[in-house]
Order: structure tokens, then C-alpha cells, then sequence
């Protein structure tokens, strides 16, 4: 089976500047892969670094050592020493990423910033905002919030629309970040019933759950980030 | 996406005496690209922004351009008949102040028409229609055509202004604070209008700013300059998310939150 996501030796810390230029360390040797068509978890307690490791496979953080290897359209790129663009270009074709909070842009309706991701990779806006439409019909958020934009909307209708601009696309790695901390019962089983399409599919799922159910019901595997403590393995 | 960039500048430098304005500025930008330049006042971002347009000469360094016909051409040896053309045409230079990018006792619809006549239009029929479509782009109403932008508000003025450049269909476009002294509600309007018209049009653009949230509404990369030189530059994000240079900590963390 593929294996679109290789991490190997990863290492993140943080340098402040502004205390002194002390050195918080966080992740190190920090290796594993994932497999096409499973959801491997990031388990772990809190600081552990889970979160820290999920942004640098999105780019967002930069990588102080190591490699991250993602097979992006026909060849292999190391997330770790890529330009801005190269990260840019895996972002809109191969690496999906749900957030655990939404960032509103002011003005835009709930229905278009769930179809923007399809339309920023040439999807035809009509067609995307149906499959939005559908999406958003199937986390249960109300109808009546869709032509509304989400900042004023609670804490669980923002989730959904960022589920739902998460798992729009057809991108081979998606990352998720808490994507239920705020959900009820019944959207949380809709979330673990369209990672389970998603993983039928071919997608390489990493994720990270506090919820233990939801963790129980898609985790395939769960990587122990304790193993990647930054103080366990000498600089 | 092209793999060439549209504008490639390399070591630019530009010094006032023995006073540094910028200094050893290299990056590329490519078509579709916005890229933010942050920093406080008198970091250099203003003069980078005005040695990119070609309205200071640089001290040092290069910059080349692809003219639409794919050459690239070097900016600082064109003639000055060459570089109006190219910003008439091609480019867009969006001031902080619309006063400094508007006629103010011309109407509207001329401030619209008169990029176009510019650039040859002679139709006096299209011209207006060609306005009466940019100015509705903007969510100005067509009944103001006729008005002289003196009679608008500070955001109105400054969408008059945005229509006004890109009425001509440029391809690359130069900001400078384009929300600078406006109300929030009215930054909050226009930075999803130029969202927009950046997504829908497939603009490149370089955009100077003070302020980190626009940089982050706006850009996909940004370059952080401090006393004229970059110390840092990257993915928009993850300049903001992960900052490692120390200016760029100390920018971050004085962001207040609301």
C-alpha cells in the first residue's frame, strides 16, 4: 500500500527572543509514516507536542531538523527544507488540513468558505457550492446560517463549517486537529462517518482526539508523541 | 501556474547619503501571488515598495519584469517613456491616501475612463459602460458616476481609487497601506473586495503594511524588513505562527488581542 507521508527525525523548538533567547524544546527524532487509506492518531497528553507535529506537516511551522517526505502530484518533496511556494502548491493539491478553530474572513458566507478550497483548484463555483451545500446539510448545521458569514456563529457551527471546508476537497493526506472538541453527540458521529468515507477512499489520515470515542472508532493506530519528548534523546 | 516569475528583483539597494533605505532586498513574485511587507514606519518598506514601481531609482541591484510577451526586461534600464507605459498598463499603484491616486475635481467615471483613453480607448459610449461596470465591482452605485470623488467618503475614495487601477487589467499591482486611515468596518469592506478581485483577476501584488492581520487577510507570503533589511521572509502563516527572528517575536507578540 502507499505511503504518502514519511517523517523521519524531526526535530522542533522554540527559540524567545524577547526572554532572553531561551530554548523551549519540543519534539525530537520524531519518525513515522503513514499509509494510504488509514488515520493514525497523535496520542499523548497535552504539550506533549501533538499539535506542534501536525503544523509542521502543514508547513506552518518550520522544521528545525529532519525530513518530511510527501509524495506530491508524481514525485517526492521534503516539506522541511521547501520554498513557500512548493508548501503553497502541496496545500491546494495534496495536504488538506482541518483546524481546531475557523479564522472568519470578514463578509464571506458560511456556503463560500466552505467551497473555497475546490474553487482556489478549479472548480467551478456553482458546482462547488453544491457539494458545500451537501456537506453542510449533512453536519446539521441550519440553512438558514449558510448565506450568513461565521463570525458570529457558536463555537460547534464554526467547527462544522471548518469540517466541512476540510473534507470538501479530494486532497490524499488530511490533517485533523481536534476536528470534534465542540461538537454534540450526533455531528461527532457524522465527522467519524466521513473519515471513515475518507479513509474507504485511499486518503491518509493523521489526526489528533482527545475524545475517546471518537479516537476508538477511526484510530488505526495511535503514535505515542512521549516517544519524541525533546528531553528523552540527547541534542 | 507558471514556473517564471513575473518580477525578480535581486540585491536591491538604496541608500539616501550615508542612510540606509533598503538594503540587499532579493525575492521573486509570481503571477497570482500577493506578498505582504511588514514592518514599522521607516523599516524601508516604502521605499523597496517605491524602487519596485520604478518611482525612486534604487542605488544598487536589479530588477527585471516579463513583459507580456515573456521576455524579461530590466526596469531601471528601460527608458521613462518605457516605465509610464508599463505602469499605465501593466501595473497598479494603490496609495495609502486616494487623494495621491485620484483626481479629485474630475468626476468618478472619468477617474475611471482616463486609465482607459490611456491605454487607446476612444469609444466614449464603451468607456462609460466599461466604468459604470468597474465602479459596480467596487459597490460604488452608478449614480455617482457623475460626482467628483471630493464628495465621497475615505472608503469610497479608496475603492474609486482600486477601480481606477484595475480598470486596465494590470497584472502586477503595488499597495501601499491600502487600508491605512480607514475604519474598521470600511478595512474590514475592502479587504474582501480585494480579495476578491486578487482571486477572481489572478493578480500579482506587492503590498506594504503595518498591520499584521491584513498581512495575514491578504498575502500568501511576506517579508518582514526591519532598519531597510529583510529579517525574515516565508509563508505568511508561518512567519505569523512560528516568527523566529526577533524583530519579528516582538512584532508578533504586540499584536493586541481583541
Amino acid at each position: 500500500m502507499a505511503t504518502p507521508v514519511v517523517v523521519s527525525d524531526v526535530a522542533k523548538s522554540f527559540t524567545m527572543h524577547l526572554r532572553d533567547g531561551i530554548k523551549l524544546p519540543v519534539v525530537a527524532g520524531v519518525s513515522f509514516s503513514i499509509r494510504s487509506g488509514e488515520c493514525a492518531v497523535l496520542g499523548g497528553p497535552s504539550g506533549a507536542g501533538k499539535s506542534s507535529i501536525l503544523k509542521m506537516l502543514y508547513g506552518n511551522y518550520a522544521v528545525d531538523a529532519g525530513q518530511i517526505i510527501v509524495q506530491h502530484e508524481d514525485g517526492l518533496i521534503d516539506l522541511a527544507t521547501a520554498s513557500p511556494r512548493t508548501v503553497l502548491a502541496v496545500r491546494r493539491l495534496t495536504i488538506g488540513y482541518v483546524s481546531q478553530f475557523l479564522r472568519t474572513v470578514p463578509r464571506v458566507s458560511a456556503l463560500d468558505v466552505v467551497a473555497e478550497p475546490l474553487v482556489e483548484r478549479g472548480a467551478d463555483r456553482e458546482v462547488a457550492r453544491n457539494k458545500a451545500r451537501a456537506l453542510l446539510a449533512q453536519l446539521n448545521l441550519p440553512e438558514k446560517l449558510w448565506m450568513l458569514p461565521p463570525a458570529t456563529f457558536s463555537g460547534g457551527e464554526q467547527q462544522r463549517v471548518n469540517i466541512a471546508r476540510g473534507f470538501i476537497t479530494e486532497h490524499p493526506i488530511l490533517l485533523l486537529d481536534e476536528p470534534t472538541a465542540s461538537l454534540d453527540a450526533r455531528n461527532r458521529d457524522v465527522v467519524i462517518a466521513l473519515i471513515a468515507a475518507k479513509k474507504a477512499t485511499g486518503v491518509a489520515l493523521l489526526g489528533i482526539f482527545h475524545d475517546h470515542d471518537v479516537r476508538e472508532a477511526v484510530a488505526d493506530r495511535v503514535i505515542d508523541v512521549t516517544a519524541f519528548a525533546a528531553g528523552k534523546i540527547a541534542a | 501556474m507558471t514556473d517564471e516569475p513575473l518580477l525578480r528583483v535581486s540585491a536591491l539597494s538604496k541608500f539616501y547619503g550615508s542612510r540606509v533605505g533598503c538594503e540587499n532586498v532579493t525575492f521573486g513574485l509570481w503571477p497570482g501571488e500577493v506578498l505582504a511587507v511588514v514592518g514599522e514606519s521607516g523599516s524601508g518598506k516604502t521605499t523597496l515598495l517605491n524602487c519596485l514601481s520604478t518611482r525612486l531609482l534604487p542605488s544598487s541591484g536589479a530588477a527585471s519584469y516579463r513583459m507580456r510577451d515573456g521576455q524579461f526586461r530590466e526596469l531601471y534600464r528601460m527608458s521613462e517613456a518605457e516605465r509610464r507605459f508599463l505602469m499605465r498598463t501593466d501595473w497598479g499603484f494603490v496609495h495609502q491616501n486616494p487623494a495621491d491616486g485620484l483626481r479629485m475635481t474630475v468626476s468618478a467615471g472619468a477617474n475611471v475612463g482616463e486609465r482607459l483613453m490611456a491605454v487607446g480607448d476612444r469609444h466614449y459610449g464603451k468607456i462609460r459602460a466599461t466604468a459604470v461596470d468597474w465602479l459596480s465591482r467596487v459597490e460604488i452605485d452608478e449614480d455617482r458616476i457623475d460626482d467628483e470623488p471630493r464628495a465621497f467618503s475615505g472608503g469610497m475614495r479608496q475603492r474609486l481609487q482600486i477601480a481606477r487601477n484595475l480598470v486596465t487589467g494590470p497584472r502586477l499591482v503595488f499597495m501601499d497601506e491600502p487600508t491605512g486611515g480607514l475604519d474598521v468596518s470600511v478595512q474590514a469592506r475592502l479587504l474582501d473586495l480585494l480579495r476578491g478581485l486578487v482571486t477572481d483577476l489572478g493578480l500579482a501584488a506587492v503590498v506594504v503594511t503595518h498591520d499584521l492581520a491584513v498581512a495575514r487577510l491578504l498575502s500568501q507570503r511576506m517579508m518582514v524588513m526591519k532598519d531597510g533589511r529583510v529579517v525574515e521572509s516565508g509563508l505568511t502563516d508561518r512567519v505569523l505562527d512560528d516568527p523566529r527572528a526577533p524583530y519579528t517575536q516582538l512584532l508578533v507578540s504586540s499584536i493586541l488581542q481583541v
